[in-house]
Order: structure tokens, then C-alpha cells, then sequence
């Protein structure tokens, strides 16, 4: 594979980079938008990223926190973005949209695009997948997705779940049983609200396992949630962004 | 899960990060993942100054035990030096905004 940080078009014109990862075979691969978790766009989410090349997509993690720190560390950049008050949400959608748009255009790509988010960008893959033309949504452990009235802010002004009935593919949704955020209620909610609206989805509750089971340089790390949940997700991209047989 | 929290306090301060020493005026302090410390959520300060670029940062992450340890810690040597010194501290002015800005 070949793996490289690039430049890319971001919200309203703005220039951002990313890390792109392809499969070096000649061929029309399914894509991936990797969306990452609050601490920013670190090594675990770029090793994500290099995980769907080695599966045979061609997988794109724009930096949302690239214009607070243009090349500086992620931690720096994350450290600003939540002093800032977090990644807007506009903003968020833009930088999701012109990845995508850079993966369709890539010249090897089979027109589809899938979106997957972790933590924080577990709630921005959902909203993600209410505003931007994408044919696949994994969202995991996204916190916040069910937000009350004082969870809002300027920046985040309305709650993803309050969006369910524009979701533009079907969700994956993969949580731990032992979250607080989202919690047992709030996975509930979201799953009725997917049914509520006639979504398809599949909502997976992991036992033995909270937020960030994925998360293979923390303590949250749960080898067995994380190994079932890859198949999950392989399989639910798999399943719709193959390139359909003529 | 995220907290998304944080907490900014204004400081008249200076700290020593990568590039020597620097003003500060800003401490962000909130509960959430740490960057680097293998706990899943620990309280985090970010010591910075405004204008200053992203490596000016300076970053402490504590456990919850060793976090309470800090700051009993900080009042206690406060409490202590001003009684030796005569300071008082309540009779500074901390600067609703940065001198430099």
C-alpha cells in the first residue's frame, strides 16, 4: 500500500490536510473517510487509516483541527480546538465532503464512499451521514449523538439525533455496554429512532467493553469487542460499497 | 466518553515548555482523555498564552489521586508561604485579560 499525507479542499474553499492510504494495485476501490477521535489526528487514527488500504479501500482521514494548527503536533492542535470551543459542525460536514470528494476523484476509486467515526467522530459520522452523500455510516461510541438542550452549543448546534430522519446510507452502530457516554438509554434512543424513521441499521452493544474498545494505545482497549467489531465493520462496508456486478 | 469539557482560568504566570521560558495567562483545565497518560480519562491542564503558537503549549496530565494531591498540595504551600512572607494573595489582581494582548 501507499500511505501519504495530502492536501485536500476542505469547508467553504479551505485547504486542510489529510493522510490517504491506497492499495498500490491498478483497480476501482470502495473508499473510507476516517473521522477522529477528540485527541486529533494522531498515529492510532492514521494506523486506521492504513488498516482499510490493507483491506482493499482506499481510506482518507481529513485533520479537522489542521487550521488551528497547520503541521503542529495533535495534541497542540486538539488542545486549541477544545480551548476554541470544539470542531463546528459545519465545518466538520465541509472537511467530510471535500474528503470524499477526493477519494471519488482519485482516479481509482468505485464511486462509493463510506464514512467511520470514532469517540467525538463517532457523533460526527452520524451527522456526517445526515448532510453528506455517502453510501455506508459506521459510527462508534459516538458520545453526544442524544444531546439535550444544554448540551448544544454555536458550534455544535443541533443534536445528531434530531437528524436521523436524513440519513443518507445505512448505520453501523458499534458501542460498549459499559459507556457512560453513550450510555444503555441513549443507544436505545438512537436505535428507535433508526427504526422510527424506516433506517437500515444494525446497532451492536459490546458486554465487557466501554468507550473506546478500538483504541488499541489505551487502557479501553478490549481485544475481543475490537476483533469482532472489525469484522462488523469490513463486513457493513463490504456489504455496500462493493462495486455492484454488471 | 468525552466530556468536551473546559474550564479556562486566567493566570499571571510564566512556564518554562520547548522553547524556554514563556508568559502565560491562560490554564485550560478539564476531565477527559488524556493524550499520552495510559488512564482513560485524567484532568488536564493545557498552560498557554494567548497569540502564542500551538508548540508554546505546555501540558500536564494527572490521575484523579494525583490531581487532588496537586492542588491540596498548592493551597497548603500557599497558605504556608504566605504566612512566612506576609503575602496575601487575595489582594492581587489576577488580569481579566492578558497585559500583552
Amino acid at each position: 500500500m501507499k500511505a501519504e499525507t495530502v492536501m485536500l479542499t476542505g469547508h467553504d474553499g479551505g485547504e486542510i490536510n489529510g493522510y490517504f492510504a491506497r492499495p498500490l494495485a491498478p483497480g476501482e476501490y470502495p473508499g473510507v473517510v476516517v473521522i477522529h477521535h477528540n485527541p486529533g489526528y494522531d498515529a492510532a487514527t492514521k494506523e486506521i487509516t492504513r488498516r482499510f488500504a490493507a483491506n482493499g479501500y482506499i481510506a482518507l482521514c481529513p485533520n479537522l483541527h489542521y487550521r488551528e494548527a497547520p503541521g503542529g503536533n495533535p495534541d497542540d492542535a486538539s488542545a486549541i480546538m477544545r480551548a476554541n470551543g470544539g470542531v463546528p459542525d459545519e465545518r466538520c460536514v465541509g472537511d467530510a465532503a471535500g474528503a470524499a470528494a477526493y477519494l471519488r476523484d482519485s482516479g481509482v476509486s468505485n464511486g462509493k464512499v463510506g464514512v467511520i467515526g470514532f469517540c467525538s467522530g463517532g457523533r460526527q459520522a452520524y451527522l456526517i451521514g445526515a448532510k453528506v452523500n455517502v453510501e455506508a455510516i459506521v459510527s462508534c461510541y459516538g458520545g453526544n449523538i442524544v444531546a439535550g438542550p444544554d448540551a448544544l452549543t454555536e458550534r455544535m448546534p443541533v443534536a445528531p439525533i434530531d437528524m436521523t430522519a436524513d440519513l443518507r446510507a445505512p448505520l453501523l452502530g458499534l458501542y460498549g455496554a459499559d459507556d457512560k457516554n453513550p450510555g444503555p438509554e441513549a443507544v436505545e434512543r438512537i436505535k428507535a429512532e433508526l427504526d422510527k424513521h424506516g433506517k437500515e441499521h444494525e446497532v451492536i452493544v459490546f458486554q465487557d467493553a466501554g468507550h473506546g474498545f478500538f483504541a488499541t494505545d489505551r487502557p479501553s482497549y478490549r481485544p475481543a469487542a475490537a476483533v469482532a467489531g472489525w469484522q462488523h465493520v469490513m463486513r457493513w462496508f463490504g456489504k455496500h460499497l462493493a462495486t455492484k456486478s454488471h | 466518553m468525552c466530556t468536551h469539557m473546559n474550564t479556562p482560568v486566567r493566570l499571571h504566570a510564566a512556564g518554562r515548555g520547548r522553547e524556554g521560558w514563556t508568559p502565560i495567562d491562560t490554564a485550560n483545565v478539564y476531565y477527559d482523555h488524556p493524550f499520552h497518560l495510559a488512564r482513560e480519562h485524567s484532568l488536564n491542564i493545557d498552560l498557554t498564552r494567548s497569540g502564542g503558537g500551538p508548540q508554546e503549549r505546555i501540558g500536564l496530565e494527572l490521575s484523579g489521586a494525583s490531581a487532588a494531591a496537586l492542588a491540596h498540595a498548592i493551597l497548603a504551600a500557599l497558605a504556608a508561604g504566605e504566612q512566612m512572607t506576609g503575602d496575601d494573595h487575595t489582594r492581587e489582581r489576577v488580569p481579566d485579560r492578558p497585559s500583552h494582548e
